[in-house]
């Protein structure tokens, strides 16, 4: 019989809100976090907006702290701390503690700011922190320092399934019995002109600089791109019997995760979606649930628009005659796309909807595309249904990444 | 200028590990008492040459225990 795993602990800051409450509110309220980027670098960039946290992260921590990470790392530490307490800061064997914190991009900035200071300054300049700051299991290693993990400390790497595909590494730690608690989640803090640059070489962001908090419109016929976000999310994992000897508050219900990948094309995705029909079936059967259980989708939805047609056949495909059951948010109209933080933003989403029974609308969804066969929740949020209720939050990365995981209400 | 380069190296040490200035005094060792690690003592040797114009080798820094060593050093090498 396998481990169940609970929820105990959310923690998170956003374009949206510097913690999960702030940022919750937000997405309920369906406004958009999204702004134009007021730097000189913008000039020459398709791309001028983007969804920059809320909460400057460095201001959350002591200087001497922040010095030493990325931004990205950052981000992670103020939401693993905020995580940590929610979880009444759980005593346990560090051997029976994990972490597994996400990215997709990792220390890129500090990278480059320090080949900047190398070319102006000399290598003698350059910080010894540099490496652990830009080695992608940076934010996993810190976290599991400063808690004190010793049962592993994992980062996995699939571009914007990455964070999706943390929770889903954790709560399997947990049920092969590796650990009883695990902090698990994503981050990302990219917002650079190169990386700008290079999104937008690939045709990737919208360009909807006139009006940033409208630019981010999953499902909408008029969306031309994804808005480039930052931020992290993390959850504290725990084995159901950990959780319950100690009384913890339990958001919800850890069902089960799919993995699986395209073979398709190294950025676009499958047209019909075969990888993550594949990773939401798969998703289902680990949760031992049928698409009948499911009455929300927090959509991976990134507002592209081969993208989201995709996303749509692919739950079409694996819930079949029930997707018609089922409200269908974009939460990254409001948040932006956290990359390698957005899969672990959207399960706290996804968890909070099913603990609420209410599911965020997605913002700017004025004219749904008849190419999408979807109820998407527009304008305001959606009540769910009493009693067990289970939902899904799916996430896609280039690279052909599909990654689905399935939550239960509490 | 001992007193001026303890003042220094307490707001450079402050700065790259957090710990008080008033806590920096001459007779305190970086590692046992101001748990700064190799790491953090790099940064510190950065800031201190940049500030000074000195330079602080690696087979300096090793004998550089105490806060006072390091004032001491700065004191004979600064310009």
């Amino acid at each position: 019989m396998t481990r169940q795993v609970v929820i105990t602990g959310l923690g998170m800051t956003t374009p949206v809100g510097g913690d999960v409450e702030s940022s919750w509110r937000t997405v309920l309220a369906g406004t958009p976090g999204i702004s134009i980027i007021n730097e000189p670098w913008t000039h020459d960039q398709p791309s001028k907006i983007a969804g920059i946290m809320a909460v400057d992260p460095a201001s959350c921590l002591a200087p001497h702290e922040a010095r030493k990470l990325d931004r990205s790392q950052q981000a992670a530490i103020v939401a693993a701390r905020e995580a940590w307490a929610d979880a009444g800061a759980p005593e346990i064997d560090p051997d029976r503690l994990g972490a597994v914190v996400a990215t997709g991009m990792g220390g890129l900035i500090s990278l480059i700011s320090s080949y900047d200071l190398l070319l102006e300054r000399g290598a003698s300049r350059i910080s010894p922190h540099m490496v652990t700051m830009i080695m992608p299991n940076g934010s996993a290693a810190q976290i599991g320092l400063e808690i004190g993990a010793r049962a592993g400390v994992h980062t996995p790497v699939s571009a914007c399934a990455s964070g999706a595909e943390a929770i889903s590494y954790a709560a399997r730690m947990i049920q092969e019995g590796r650990a009883d608690v695990v902090v698990a989640g994503g981050t990302e803090a990219v917002i650079h002109p190169i990386t700008m640059a290079g999104f937008a070489a690939m045709r990737a962001l919208s360009t909807r600089n006139d009006d940033p908090a409208a630019a981010s419109r999953p499902y909408d016929i008029d969306r031309d791109g994804f808005v480039m976000g930052e931020g992290a999310g993390i959850m504290v994992l725990e084995s159901a019997e950990f959780a319950a000897a100690r009384g913890a508050k339990i958001y919800g219900v850890y069902g089960g995760s799919g993995l699986t990948s395209d073979g398709h094309h190294i950025a676009q995705p499958d047209p019909q979606g075969r990888g993550a029909t594949r990773a939401i079936a798969e998703a289902l059967a680990d949760a031992g649930l049928s698409a009948s259980d499911i009455v929300h989708v927090n959509a991976h939805a990134t507002s592209t628009p081969q993208g989201d047609i995709a996303e749509s056949a692919a739950i079409l495909a694996a819930l079949g005659s029930h997707t018609g059951n089922v409200a269908v948010t974009g939460t990254k109209s409001m948040t932006g796309h956290l990359l390698g933080g957005a899969g672990a933003v959207e399960s706290i989403f996804t968890v909070l909807a099913l603990r609420d029974r209410l599911v965020p609308p997605t913002a700017n969804l004025h004219n749904l595309d008849p190419q999408i066969n979807l109820d998407v929740v527009g304008g305001a949020p959606r009540p769910l249904p009493a009693g067990d209720i289970a939902a899904l939050n799916n996430s896609f990365g280039f690279g052909g990444h599909d990654v689905a995981l399935v939550f239960r209400s509490a | 200028m001992s007193q001026q380069i303890l003042e220094g190296l307490a707001a450079i040490v402050n700065e790259v590990a957090g710990v008080p200035v008033a806590d920096v005094q001459l007779d305190k060792s970086f590692i046992d008492d101001l748990d700064i690690d190799s790491l953090s003592m790099v940064e510190v040797v950065i800031a201190a040459e940049d500030k000074w114009g000195v330079k602080i080798p690696d087979s300096e820094v090793k004998n550089l225990k105490t806060v006072g060593d390091a004032v001491t050093f700065i004191s004979a090498n600064v310009k």
